[in-house]
């Protein structure tokens, strides 16, 4: 919170410097969205979405797993009740992430931010935009968005177009990509917080057990995560309170 | 048959809505402790539970996938950014299935 950011207009030298960091922050994410929204985009293509089509459906939703969830549900010709709910449990977790970010809004920044804030909340996005200190910057979101974004979307249509031009080898390699900046959110956070290092540990064995424990392995991977977050995190809250001044060490 | 726009336009509108709500309509800090607590725990949790373990079936095999994943821990931990350290899984991947 070292600098309090009164001026929310773009001519403002602080949003400028918010920008660009959002912008180096956003390219490696588009990077790793490039590689995976490609395979997405051969998911799309099966349930027969045009690489426009396909475009669109990633530009609008900006979202893997509930994409994915209803690529698969068109494919079966779903009906459309049907397909607003499964998208709305696959993108679930993106509720509380929304949650989390109402609290660290600068309550001095004018409301419209909020609205164009919120349409790209994603994973990585939300992760990098968290991980800053102090409240929330709109304009870091808005670079990180304008050098990801584009990936997702241009990396559906391709995938729909090219189908399987790629070598196995390199998809193989781009697809961890996005996991490794998982990591790079979650560990620095661990060695600052020796409760989130527990926790964290604690979520790789949950994760691995419900992945092949017969009872839990039948759900979808974005059913699981939805679960496993909400159990983990409410029994690391009960087990270790955390005041909200005391995350911004 | 289905429109694939109306399709669309219903995928877009929900990954929209459940966005757009929590951040627009909560607009007073939350005091309640537990709740606190748990939006703070939120984003860890989920990120580690999506990461593990996933990142073993996400390459063509475990072997590479684990390897990447103890290789992005170590990156991170001494220091490595987002893109070091995303970089740095890739190319474990890369290395390790030359050799498979």
């Amino acid at each position: 919170m070292e600098q309090v950011i009164k001026n929310y207009s773009f001519k403002h030298t602080l949003n400028k410097a918010a920008f660009r960091d959002g912008i180096r922050d956003g390219v490696p994410i588009g990077l790793g969205y490039f590689a995976v929204s490609f395979s997405l985009g051969i998911a799309a293509k099966n349930a027969g979405l045009t690489p426009f089509q396909g475009f669109l459906a990633s530009l609008l939703c900006n979202a893997s797993a509930g994409e994915y969830a209803g690529f698969t549900l068109i494919t079966a010709g779903a009906a459309y009740v049907e397909l607003a709910i499964v998208t709305l449990i696959a993108n679930a977790r993106y509720l509380l992430m929304s949650c989390a970010m109402s609290q660290r809004m600068d309550p001095k920044m004018p409301g419209f931010h909020r609205f164009t804030m919120a349409f790209h909340i994603t994973d990585e996005l939300f992760g990098i935009a968290i991980a800053r200190p102090g409240c929330l910057n709109p304009f870091y979101s808005y670079g990180a968005v304008l050098a990801a974004g584009p990936c997702w979307a241009f990396g559906t249509a391709l995938g729909a177009a090219a189908g399987s031009l790629l070598p196995l080898r390199l998809v193989s390699a781009f697809s961890v990509a996005l996991y490794g900046m998982f990591l790079a959110v979650i560990i620095p956070a661990s060695k600052k917080d020796g409760v989130v290092a527990g926790l964290i540990i604690c979520c790789f064995i949950a994760s691995f057990c419900a992945a092949y424990l017969p009872v839990f392995s039948g759900m979808s991977s974005g059913t699981r995560t939805i679960v496993l977050t909400l159990v983990l995190s409410a029994a690391a809250a009960l087990l270790f309170p955390k005041a909200a001044d005391e995350e911004e060490k | 048959m289905h429109n694939m726009y109306i399709y669309l336009c219903i995928m877009a509108g929900v990954s929209y809505l459940i966005r757009v709500l929590p951040l627009t309509l909560i607009r007073k800090p939350i005091k309640n402790k537990f709740i606190q607590s748990f939006l703070y725990y939120v984003p860890y949790v989920t990120l580690a539970v999506m990461t593990f373990p996933a990142i073993l079936e996400a390459t063509q095999s475990p072997v590479s996938g684990l390897i990447a994943f103890l290789i992005g821990i170590i990156a991170a931990w001494i220091g490595a950014d987002l893109f070091k350290t995303a970089v740095f899984c890739c190319a474990a991947v890369l290395a390790v299935e030359f050799f498979l």
